[in-house]
């Protein structure tokens, strides 16, 4: 089918015996911002790297646009564009020097190829330091370099692999204008384990652990696979665990519970009375993932519901 | 269609702009088959000038592949170039010759340099010209294809680094590249025929009139430098992983 990306049956075993992904199969349209979550280790950037053509799979196919990228992978690589994770800019160049050379690789024609790099950086606010060298730019224009340079191509899927790992709250808040501006004519697949950045930024998202996918699909979808539609957080560190009655039965909680809304109305009161500290929101992307996966995305094992 | 810009993409990443923007790596791939030059003339009073020249050239050449796995493990694993290209529509052949001519444009200073000095101590025929000439050629791509086959199993610079001092110690400065091998006692000169430079250093000494070879060994030390250069094509092409398995 036209316009969709379809995964069946993905896994990949590394020589090694190591199990990076199970059996992952989806389809998605290939419209606006994807997000792909999960905590480090789940597989992202594996599969991130089957679908842009770098990596092959154990098994499995995937079919985009009707081609079938694994046997075929010649086609498609003129529309994909990808930043791997912990993709640098390349020192000894300059930003100029990074998205004309990236260009070239592409087949632009030497002689448009300045212009455009002109104008990407002009876009990306980058037109001040384009003929310093990168090694004296900064984290974010560093990455703002990467990202010029995959827009300044024409491809039209472009994969970005944690993009936004280890830049400023600022530098994060330029890139997600950036990629909701993109996003009107690309197709944008991005992995991060920001859970409000993909709760904000994304069309759709899917939640990938050990090696497979949990859910997928928009925050509303996402958000009727949760039975409870709030939840309520503990904010002070030392309210581990509190029980509470709650017409009879015993509700026991972590740091967090999800509740219908007669029950937020109950606990509330209660918290209110013995005088502890709470939160209550419509559930979040993280309480989502929280929730699927039986996990906090940072590590914390088992949280009972 | 696109291939010449994709090779100069190359060209630009790995040798324009890293010279243009770090002269001083001119003076490194100037300086180091000089050195040896200066070194081995002095220590034979001039008598081995012409030799060490012939030498000087034939290293020039090894160290484009030496260079060559060194950068293409720098740009693949430190910066994920190759990754980005792979999945670009480019294909490995042309990303490797890029790379290749790349590392001669490295070599463009020294060669010159070592071109003017053998044109006024090098005294040899036309067709000695052109053995020299194809002699260089054979050591180019064969140190350029090990060198592509390295980078290819390698994931981290420190292996890279490690592999450059070894394969530079064993082609180049053990052999007798700078002098002729009738200077080795007798068994250990056996293991300078297990570098594929000695071949080279013969050919070209043989070439300058320095050595002269039986037509046995002329014909010989060709075909092994051919066969190499096969046999290194072949793992190439076989070992080179372009998309990951
Ligand atoms: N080249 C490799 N060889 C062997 N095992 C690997 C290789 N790359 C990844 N793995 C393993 O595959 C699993 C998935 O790794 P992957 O890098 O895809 O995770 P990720 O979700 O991108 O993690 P992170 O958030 O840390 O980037 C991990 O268990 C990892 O150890
Ligand atoms: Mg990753």
């Amino acid at each position: 089918m036209k316009g969709y990306f379809k995964c069946s049956g993905i896994s990949k075993t590394y020589s090694k015996g190591q199990i990076a992904l199970r059996d992952v199969s989806f389809e998605i349209p290939m419209r606006g911002i994807f997000s792909l979550i999960g905590r480090n280790g789940a597989g992202k950037t594996t599969l991130v790297r089957i679908l842009a053509t770098e990596l092959m799979p154990t098994s499995g196919n995937v079919i985009v646009d009707d081609i079938d990228i694994i046997n075929d992978p010649d086609t498609i690589r003129r529309r994909i564009a990808i930043i791997p994770q912990e993709a640098r800019a390349i020192s000894w160049l300059t930003p100029m020097q990074t998205i004309t050379t990236f260009l070239l690789y592409r087949g632009v024609k030497y002689s448009e190829d300045k212009a455009k790099a002109k104008e990407v950086l002009k876009e990306f606010g980058l037109t001040t330091v384009s003929d310093k060298l990168n090694r004296t730019l900064s984290g974010g224009q560093k990455r703002k370099v990467l990202v010029a340079a995959l827009v300044a191509s024409d491809a039209d899927i472009l994969f970005m692999d944690e993009p936004t790992t280890g830049l400023d709250p600022i530098s994060r808040a330029e890139l997600w204008d950036i990629l909701s501006y993109l996003k009107k004519d690309k197709f944008i697949f991005l992995t991060t384990h920001y859970l409000e950045e993909a709760e904000r930024l994304s069309d759709r998202i899917g939640i990938l652990d050990q090696g497979e996918i949990k859910a997928i699909g928009t925050m509303a979808e996402l958000r009727a696979k949760v039975p409870k539609k709030y939840s309520i957080s503990l904010l002070d560190g030392d309210h581990e665990s509190v029980e509470i009655d709650n017409n009879g039965s015993i509700i026991k909680i972590g740091s967090r519970i999800f509740v219908d809304e007669n029950e937020a109305y109950v606990i509330a009161k209660d918290l209110i009375n013995r005088n502890i500290r709470f939160s209550i929101n419509p559930v979040s992307l993280e309480d989502i993932y929280y929730s699927i996966v039986k996990r906090d995305i940072r590590g914390e094992d088992h949280v009972q519901e | 269609m696109y291939r010449s810009s994709q090779m100069a993409a190359s060209i630009l990443v790995n040798a324009v702009y890293a010279m243009k923007n770090f002269p001083i790596t001119l003076v490194n791939t100037l300086l180091s088959p000089l050195s040896f030059l200066l070194v081995i003339t002095l220590a034979s009073h001039g008598r081995l000038l012409s030799v060490s020249l012939g030498g000087a050239l034939i290293m020039s050449m090894v160290s484009s592949g030496i260079g060559l796995q060194g950068d293409l493990s720098h740009l693949k694993n430190d910066f994920k170039l190759q990754d980005m290209v792979v999945s670009s529509p480019t294909t490995a052949s042309v990303y490797l010759v890029g790379m290749a001519i790349s590392e001669i444009v490295y070599s463009i200073p020294a060669i010159a340099v070592l071109g003017v000095l053998a044109s006024i101590y090098i005294h040899t025929t036309v067709t000695g010209i052109f053995q020299i000439i194809a002699v260089m050629t054979l050591m180019f791509s064969f140190s350029i294809l090990l060198g592509f086959t390295l980078a290819t199993i390698t994931y981290d610079i420190i292996q890279s680094w490690a592999f450059s001092g070894i394969i530079s110690t064993l082609i180049s400065t053990i052999p007798p590249v700078y002098y002729p091998i009738t200077y080795i006692p007798m068994p250990f000169r056996y293991a300078a025929y297990a570098s594929p430079t000695t071949y080279g250093a013969e050919l070209v000494q043989n070439a300058i009139g320095f050595v002269h070879i039986s037509t046995a060994s002329f014909i010989t030390d060709w075909m092994i430098l051919i066969l190499i250069n096969v046999v290194f094509l072949f793992i190439a092409v076989k070992k080179a992983r372009w998309r990951e398995v």
